[in-house]
């Protein structure tokens, strides 16, 4: 009596299991976490020296046009303006998303809409690929066809925003065209149902009905694809010229937050203020990643109210 | 213009834009090809690699490339699997799951030459492991976890909850639910999330360069202890990977056949991407079958 | 049952896999240490330029010492420098000297100069130009000569590659060219393969390399008529060329000390420096110090 008992008021195996699995998992995402808590840390200290040991005022850092932080200036203040870079970076990005949004569009429309069973199985593998291929080799393509390819057509050197764009946009597709197969996923059968049945043609569906219900996830997915341009660096680096200049255009050469950086990182010591205010720059990366997942987390939640 | 037109015209544009999207793949991956695999033979792929004479080889390299891949999925599989359940089973829908995805994305979102730079700091000098596999590896999983995190998160979620339902309804616990039940109907999706993601590991290289090292000291491949330091086994000995190969000739390469070493290391490293991808097609599709009794 | 219990074997599989890694570092770390005196680490970091010298070197000299293992990486010349000071790594590779460096005392360093390496302009080979003034150079390079007319060229607007800030190929050019004027701001390229590219396929462009890197592709004219030759490097009469470093965090250990003396023995110096396109330290005529002053040795 007294055994049965006492297996019934204690927990079984089962649950200790239970118990067990639950501990792994926290432990597990805990670990994540500090991971992150850790980059963060490390960057957030390492880009606020600048300002905070070497004196640097947050705004001429932000607004100011020359970048040479090796020289001090007439009055005594290191060079260090990352305006170019910060609008360099945010060209390339905005146009590169903008540039790959239809294709990604068309892509995942033809997966779900119109081929799914077709589609999925020649596209899949495509997409899959385009992630598979590595920066470096999207560099050295963009440097030995890109560029001169630019040059040929519009002269001028070929480095710049558009070589850069040209690049950027192949490696962003994917991110933008799964994600976009997503959302379009989840416009519930119903919808495309109803719209049929009131007499509609596949593409009034589509744009009238699957397309509205998938805006918000389809936002998203051009964020994610934006904040991968953002942090994009090597093969950016090879064609975009890097030049530490305000862009005139889309055929000057320029330089990105990222290109100074993995340029300059290997040339200069810890702890000085050349050093230092590359850290800043990437603490600007930093901000930037946080403030896209911000907006999608914003659209997101935008999205599943209308619901 | 009626409406029947207008489909027709938007249905044509969408065809238009995924052959262009093709178009761009096969573009790319021809290239790749045709410049590189006249480059490729036995001899280059069973030699090592020259620092200034021509006929370098790359049998380290791609040795060095698969047995970090290895080694990442090592460490980041079981992390990624433990937090992709959590997220998916057990978070609560609160503000500090929201800050847990946040977290995760902005990782994610992180170049990957930061990245490098910390692993550098923090593994390489601060817990003096050298150069080193291990070091290479446990970077990689930092942008590796993000995206193995999410993919077994969402393949997760797509399982049915009448699945669910269904396992505890038969009274087995939440974890027996879990393990035995969600699990290997996510085993597809899962797997594609690996394969995406050392895809990615597989080419990176500016996080390597920090932490890897960008050279590959001779190795004994009959030496199986992974303590001795001559050992290809060894995770503490520094090591160059394909795509860290490919971005040291070009930039600093003295050899005369620096151009053609490069391109015939990019179709290695792209033939190598194609074939993983096929065969964790292949095995993705068997698992699912032997698992969830589908015939 | 099956099914659930292979899946519960890879989950334990694969937590297992986590802690035998987290076991592998530490106990390769404690065996490391237990078999130093047998076995001798030596690590060299820093500068890419000099990387496959340092790396071919090494690695003939591992065949005949077993018992070394050296393991020669990359990063740049101020990564290898500041690790050096740190006491990191054991040997910085430098493109500069460690005077040139913001951040690093100099003086707690042993300089070790393996290798001499000249520079050259380069230019595209459109734009027909051999022979260029020092005087022509620095107006380019500062961005007073705009056109390819102007020294003697084609009409073609003359588009200048730099090199990045803080590389030693830059301060060793705008130490001999520029004598401390500005440079123009444009384009700025951190490698020797990627310049060597650029200035072959870009029509009017010009930049400067090792002249390991030098190929037919492009042009490298002669400065006030002296050619980019190796023999003028070594009499001084070619102006643009630096010291390739080792540096130790004060002397060198034992084994140190012999892998630096082996650099510099003739089997190094006459063979293997030659074939990568560098100059023999025992060929200068003259020598440089950090402040860019000449004497003849």
């Amino acid at each position: 009596m007294d055994e049965i008992k006492q297996e019934l008021q204690s927990s079984s195996r089962a649950t200790h299991q239970d118990y067990f699995g639950k501990a792994l998992s926290y432990l597990c995402i805990t670990f994540v976490g500090l991971l992150v808590l850790s980059i963060l840390y490390f960057i957030t200290t390492r880009g606020l020296a600048t300002f905070t040991e070497n004196h640097v005022s947050l705004w001429k850092f932000l607004i100011e046009k020359n970048w040479n932080p090796g020289v001090l200036d007439s009055h005594g203040q290191p060079q260090i303006g990352a305006l170019p870079m910060i609008v360099t970076s945010f060209s390339v990005t905005v146009l590169s998303a903008l540039v790959a949004t239809p294709f990604a569009l068309g892509v995942a429309l033809f997966m779900t809409e119109i081929a799914p069973k077709r589609g999925t199985k020649v596209l899949q593998p495509v997409i899959e690929l385009l992630v598979g291929i590595p920066s470096v080799v999207y560099g050295f393509i963009g440097l030995s066809v890109i560029v001169p390819l630019i040059r040929h057509t519009f002269g001028g050197t070929g480095f710049g925003i558009l070589a850069g764009v040209v690049v950027l946009f192949v490696m962003v597709l994917p991110t933008i065209t799964s994600l976009s197969i997503d959302s379009i996923k989840a416009v519930p059968m119903y919808y495309r149902s109803a719209s049929l049945a009131l007499g509609a043609t596949r593409w009034q569906t589509i744009y009238k009905v699957v397309l509205r219900a998938a805006t918000p996830g389809i936002m998203t997915a051009i964020i994610f694809g934006m904040a991968r341009a953002f942090g994009e660096a090597l093969a950016v680096q090879m064609v975009i010229g890097n030049a530490v200049l305000m862009p005139h255009g889309l055929l000057t050469p320029s330089s990105t937050l990222t290109s100074q950086l993995t340029t300059g990182i290997g040339n200069t010591t810890m702890g000085t203020l050349p050093n230092n205010a590359l850290w800043s720059l990437a603490l600007i990366l930093l901000l930037m990643s946080l403030v896209f997942n911000i907006l999608v987390r914003f659209i997101g939640k935008r999205g599943s109210l209308k619901k | 213009m009626n409406s029947k037109t207008t489909n027709n015209i938007a249905t044509g544009i969408i065809y238009v834009l995924v052959a262009a999207v093709v178009g761009i793949l096969i573009f790319l991956l021809g290239y790749i090809l045709i410049t590189g695999l006249p480059h490729v033979s036995w001899h280059f792929l069973t030699s090592a690699a020259q620092s200034f004479r021509a006929g370098g080889g790359i049998r380290d390299q791609l040795f060095n490339s698969l047995y970090l891949l290895v080694l990442t999925l090592i460490i980041s599989f079981p992390i990624a699997l433990g937090s992709g359940i959590y997220l998916s089973e057990y978070a609560p829908n609160n503000w500090l799951t929201g800050l847990i995805r946040t977290a995760i994305e902005v990782l994610s979102s992180l170049p990957s030459v930061v990245i490098g730079l910390f692993g550098y700091l923090l593994f390489v000098i601060q817990f003096r492991m050298g150069f080193s596999i291990l070091a290479g590896a446990i970077a990689l999983t930092f942008f590796n976890l993000p995206l193995l995190t999410r993919s077994v998160e969402e393949s997760l979620e797509d399982v049915s909850d009448l699945q669910r339902e269904a396992g505890l309804s038969l009274g087995l616990s939440h974890w027996k639910t879990i393990t035995g039940i969600v699990l290997p109907a996510a085993v597809p999706g899962i797997l594609t999330g690996i394969i995406l993601s050392a895809g990615r590991v597989f080419g990176e290289a500016a996080a390597l360069i920090y932490t890897a090292g960008q050279s590959a000291p001779i190795v004994n491949y009959s030496n199986w202890n992974p303590m001795s330091t001559t050992s290809f086994l060894n995770p503490m000995r520094p090591a160059e990977t394909l795509a860290v190969h490919i971005w040291k000739v070009n930039t600093e390469g003295v050899t005369p056949d620096a151009l053609s070493i490069s391109s015939g290391t990019s179709a290695v490293l792209i033939i190598v991407i194609l074939l993983f991808n096929l065969s964790a097609r292949l095995l993705g599709n068997w698992m699912y079958k032997k698992m969830t009794a589908t015939k | 049952m099956k099914k659930r219990s292979l899946f519960s074997t890879i989950v334990a599989l694969s937590a297992l896999g986590v802690l035998l890694t987290g076991c592998g570092s530490s106990s390769s770390k404690s065996s490391k240490s237990t078999s130093a005196d047998s076995n001798v680490k030596i690590t060299a970091v820093g500068s890419t330029a000099l990387q496959p010298l340092v790396e071919q070197a090494a690695s003939d000299y591992q065949k005949a010492n077993k018992k070394v293992n050296i393991s020669v990486q990359g990063g740049g010349s101020g990564t290898g420098l500041s690790q050096v000071q740190e006491g990191a790594v054991t040997i910085g590779n430098s493109d500069i000297f460690a005077e040139q460096q913001a951040g690093i005392k100099a003086k707690k360093l042993v300089d070790h100069q393996v290798a001499v390496v000249g520079m050259t302009p380069v230019v595209n080979k459109g734009v027909g130009i051999k022979n260029l003034s020092m005087a022509q150079l620095k107006g380019i390079f500062t961005g007073k000569i705009k056109n390819w007319k102007e020294v003697g060229g084609k009409d073609q607007k003359i588009n200048v590659v730099n090199r990045v800030q803080g590389s030693g190929t830059r301060a060793t050019f705008e130490g001999a060219v520029l004598e401390g004027a500005k440079a123009i701001k444009t384009q700025e390229q951190d490698s020797n393969g990627t310049v060597q590219k650029i200035v072959a396929s870009t029509p009017g462009t010009i930049s400067y390399l090792a002249f390991s890197y030098v190929n037919s592709k492009i042009q490298a004219p002669s400065i006030n008529h002296v050619a980019p030759t190796d023999q003028n490097v070594e009499n001084n009469k070619w102006k643009i060329w630096s010291y390739e470093h080792m540096y130790t965090k004060g002397q060198p250990n034992a084994a140190a000390k012999k892998f630096l003396n082996y650099m510099d023995s003739s089997k190094v110096q006459d063979s293997l420096v030659q074939k990568l396109g560098y100059i023999s330290i025992h060929d200068m005529k003259v020598q440089k110090n950090a402040s860019g002053a000449v004497t003849t040795k």
